[in-house]
């Protein structure tokens, strides 16, 4: 027992650094000492195990949603413990409350989060490895090495495998310390590495939630009012409490909301008459429906909405085609796009409040040899995953739930379902699937609150189907903002005079908006004024690519580039200019040296400054956005009609350590084209409050024929510790677009998307 | 509902549904085939991309009344062992991110490398214009559909020769 303690004491040391605790999960019987008898799984802890036929696993902690993540993290794994992905077997993790905040994947940290816990988690089951074998074979360890899964002895040319040396392994203990290898020891970060479930997506494998058919499965689709929030007309005759008798309590559940047939101004009995319906019903709000407007978290709740459940998916779609229903009017019925437009111009009017004021912009302005003055738009964006909200929820005899849920952060639906539907969160399991896109639409816990209500009201497992038009409808969105920017640059074209105002749609974002106050480029510019109002708006806002990156960098950038323009300065130099000179900012963490660096990367390899025909030009721009460094050059042409034909994407990245090559340039190069789709095509607009989109034929993604045939992606080789790359790439594509439409026509754009403007030129 | 008997892989299977069931519910709900997908239950996207007496159709388009005498072949059934050469390019050059779209892009690009063994790269966009990737992974299915082009002519020419 004792040989357990020291095991366990000197592992949780290794782990106190990083915040963790992780519980051990031996095997019962090799914690006894036992040697003789069958092999017993080798479990050093959550991450990895031996298994008894010697077959070695990996667990992914983090849910994969395209970022590649249930590879690269177990390479952080298998790097420490030498062994070729090839060798394993890679398993998703479900909600493991040992490993807390490493299975978030978000904000592009699950790389930087695991980095150092998944490295110690393969270089402790090694060290014990290799002590099973100086142990069995009377050598010291320095005289062992390790390669792909064995232990050698160079001096005897023994060696041993890692299944072979398990059980050994199991009775040893820990260290205070184990080193991790040196940057210059990698054998498999920084490579290539072709991503683990790439067999089986190829073969149509049931790896989506919604490919799931537990037995006595049904289907859900959820409908919702159009305008955000409201309810379904009732009849008041009738109250709550007297129907509390007729309707659907579930048993257990002290805290669900009353789910009833109570008269409404619905269709629902002649819904449950058509075939294949198995019941129709109002589910309530329940909960806190969307924050107020300065409110930075919104708690979870249930929206109101009727529920269709059906035995398949068709006889829910047409019940849905079917049904008729009237909603409560709201405040909000008379919202618009055109009207957030103009009461944003009509804002900026007003002072609003002042986040920053450095100097005297007001004078700087005036005695500046070049200004602008430039107001922007940016419209609200629907995310458009490929795979449509979805969850699976099955009721458990305890009166819990088991959920297959593709969330980003898997510990969300427990929390919500227990503070929403009273479910005691030990009653649930989650089950992460693989995710068919996110771009962090699935950070919010909406689908598994539906799913899981109608799940403990029917008493049968259930699967929430979203169509399509649904799920564009009722998104937690991009927000809209619109800025005035008014700028100058003096007699030496120094960036002097910055006055920016800003018009925003309150939203969550882990970033508050303010935070934009203390960035670049702030302290980088002496008369500097930052002003913000808000625009009262219902509008479900959420984390979108890089938020809130992905609306200031445009707005920023994008006057950088017309300030360039008016006052003929190169807009590389001028950015260089801004920078300034090499050095690290502490306070902010933000390199002007690494910025720089970028810039100069992507420019060089793009041949900026080769001259190029009339019609055809090159823009740039970088950010640094979620710790990275991205600078793009965008080489396009236009017609004289205004037709864009994009020639050549050039991105330098800058974010540590590389993991995986193949997954990193995935990454870049599909932010690049997420950016540009929703730069050239999208938008979501709002009319009588409800969203006007509803597929893509009103809002179109970027098809194969006009994705450019290079997006080059250069990386800056680098020692220092990963910092993610989910979204970093995202936000300087649009304004190095915009900035080459600039240069090419000599017309700025201020709004997108660019399909609702006239490029045409002369 | 009617019993439809159709052939699937090869294969005959029944399923009793509402004739105006499109395909891909047949499919997903009826006969546990999952591979091919719901992306926006209006032909623009490819997601749900099976095949039709050869020829590459959108299944949530295709009411199932419609299929007698017509062989249909999924995802699942494009290669008994999953290795045909299209999905072995797809491996080859890493296409997949979240893998949503990809059964979708591969039956399309099958499709297409029957009736034009050889496309240009004009000729492969235009083909592919229908199926969305909302991850970004259009360079390497360009690259993907190359290299089984060249693939399955190189295994022709040898079984000709």
């Amino acid at each position: 027992m004792s040989g357990v303690m020291l095991q366990r004491r000197g592992f949780l040391a290794v782990l106190a650094g990083t915040g963790l605790s992780l519980a051990f999960d031996l095997h019962a019987d090799a914690s006894s000492g036992t040697r003789a008898g069958p092999a017993q799984t080798f479990t050093p802890n959550a991450f990895l195990r031996i298994e008894a036929d010697g077959q070695i696993v990996l667990i992914a902690p983090a849910p994969d949603m395209g970022q590649g993540v249930k590879t690269s993290l177990p390479m952080l794994l298998a790097e420490e413990l030498d062994v070729g992905l090839d060798q394993v077997r890679v398993e998703q993790a479900s909600l493991d409350n040992r490993m807390g905040p490493l299975q978030n994947a978000g904000g592009s940290t699950s790389v930087a989060k695991n980095w150092r816990p998944l490295r110690e988690a393969g270089a402790a089951a090694r060290w014990l490895l290799v002590g099973a074998a100086a142990q069995t074979w009377g050598v010291s360890r320095a005289s062992l090495r390790t390669e792909r899964g064995m232990v050698i002895h160079d001096e005897s040319k023994q060696v041993a495998s890692y299944a072979s040396l398990a059980n050994a392994a199991a009775q040893l203990s820990l260290p205070e310390h184990i080193p991790l290898k040196d940057a210059r020891s990698f054998r498999l970060i920084g490579q290539r590495q072709n991503q683990v479930d790439g067999p089986l997506i190829v073969r149509g494998a049931p790896l989506y939630c919604g490919d799931q058919r537990p037995p006595g499965c049904l289907i859900a689709v959820v409908i919702k009012a159009p305008v955000f929030g409201g309810k379904p007309q009732s009849d008041n005759v009738f109250g709550i409490n007297a129907l509390a008798g007729l309707s659907g309590i579930p048993n257990g559940a002290t805290n669900a909301p009353v789910i009833g047939s109570r008269p409404h101004a619905a269709n629902l009995d002649a819904l449950k008459a058509m075939p294949g319906i198995v019941d129709a019903f109002i589910l309530e709000a329940k909960g806190e429906v969307s924050g107020d407007m300065v409110s930075r978290s919104v708690q979870p709740a249930l929206q109101a909405a009727v529920a269709i459940v059906a035995r398949n998916t068709w006889s829910a779609l047409k019940a849905r085609s079917a049904l008729q229903v009237t909603w409560e009017p709201t405040a909000f019925d008379a919202h618009s796009s055109g009207g957030y437009s103009a009461e944003s111009k009509r804002l900026l009017e007003q002072p609003g409040e002042t986040w920053r004021d450095d100097g005297d912009v007001e004078a700087a302005l005036k005695s500046a040899s070049v200004t602008i003055d430039a107001y922007y738009e940016l419209p609200i964006l629907s995310h458009n995953s490929m795979e449509t909200m979805s969850c699976l929820a099955e009721p458990l005899p305890n009166g819990g739930l088991r959920l297959t849920s593709p969330s980003q952060f898997p510990s969300g639906p427990v929390e919500a379902i227990t503070s929403v539907l009273g479910i005691p969160k030990e009653k649930i399991e989650l089950h992460i699937p693989r995710l068919g896109g996110a771009f962090g639409r699935r950070w919010e816990v909406d689908f598994a609150l539906d799913a899981s209500a109608i799940a403990l009201k029917m008493g049968a497992p259930i699967l929430l189907f979203t169509p399509r038009e649904e799920d564009m409808r009722h998104d937690f969105y991009r927000p809209f903002e619109s800025q005035r920017i008014r700028a100058g640059v003096d007699a030496d074209g120094k960036l002097v005079a910055w006055d920016q105002d800003r018009v925003l749609h309150s939203f969550r974002n882990p970033q508050t908006p303010k935070i934009t106050a203390e960035q670049f480029p702030v302290n980088f510019i002496p008369h500097l004024r930052i002003r913000a109002r808000m625009v009262a708006s219902n509008v479900p806002a959420g984390a979108y690519r890089a938020p809130p990156a992905n609306l200031h960098a445009f707005f920023i950038e994008s006057a950088f580039n017309e300030l360039a323009y008016a006052a003929k300065i190169d807009p590389l130099v001028f950015r260089l200019q801004v920078l300034g000179e090499d050095r690290e900012l502490k306070d902010t963490g933000f390199s002007p040296t690494r910025m720089k660096g970028v810039l100069r990367l992507a420019a060089t390899k793009a041949d900026w400054g080769d001259p190029l025909p009339k019609g055809r030009a090159r823009g740039i721009a970088s950010w640094f956005s979620h710790a990275g460094y991205v600078a793009h050059v965008i080489e396009l042409s236009v017609s004289q009609t205004g037709v864009i034909k994009l020639h050549r994407v050039t991105s330098a990245v800058d974010v540590g350590q590389i993991i995986n090559l193949h997954g990193a340039e995935q990454q870049v190069q599909g932010s690049v084209i997420d950016a540009l789709s929703g730069a050239l095509l999208q938008r979501i607009t709002l009319n009588n409050g409800a969203v006007e989109q509803s597929n893509f034929h009103d809002n179109p993604m970027l098809r194969m024929p006009d994705v450019p045939h290079s997006i080059d992606v250069h990386f800056v080789e680098s020692e220092r510790s990963p910092t993610g790359l989910g979204e970093p790439a995202y936000p300087a594509v649009a304004p190095a677009l915009v900035g080459a439409l600039l240069s090419a026509t000599g017309k700025p754009i201020r709004s997108l998307p660019l399909s609702q403007h006239d490029l045409s030129w002369s | 509902m009617l019993e439809f008997l159709l052939s699937v892989n090869g294969k005959q299977l029944g399923a009793q549904v509402d004739a105006d069931t499109p395909l891909l519910w047949v499919l997903r709900d009826e006969l546990g085939l999952t591979g091919t997908k719901h992306g926006c239950g209006m032909g623009l996207c490819g997601a749900c991309t099976v095949h039709v007496d050869g020829q590459a159709q959108r299944s949530c388009q295709v009411p199932v009344s419609s299929l007698a005498g017509k062989h249909i072949t999924t995802i699942e059934g494009l290669h008994p062992q999953g290795q045909h050469p299209v999905q072995q390019a797809w491996l080859k050059h890493d296409v997949a991110q979240c893998g949503f779209c990809q059964c979708g892009q591969i039956m399309q690009a099958a499709a297409l490398l029957t009736i034009t063994p050889e496309p240009s790269p004009a000729q492969i966009d235009a083909a592919m214009a229908g199926n969305l990737c909302r991850c970004g992974t259009h360079l390497r299915i360009r690259a993907a559909i190359q290299g089984a082009a060249a693939t399955m002519l190189r295994a022709k020419a040898g079984a000709e020769s």
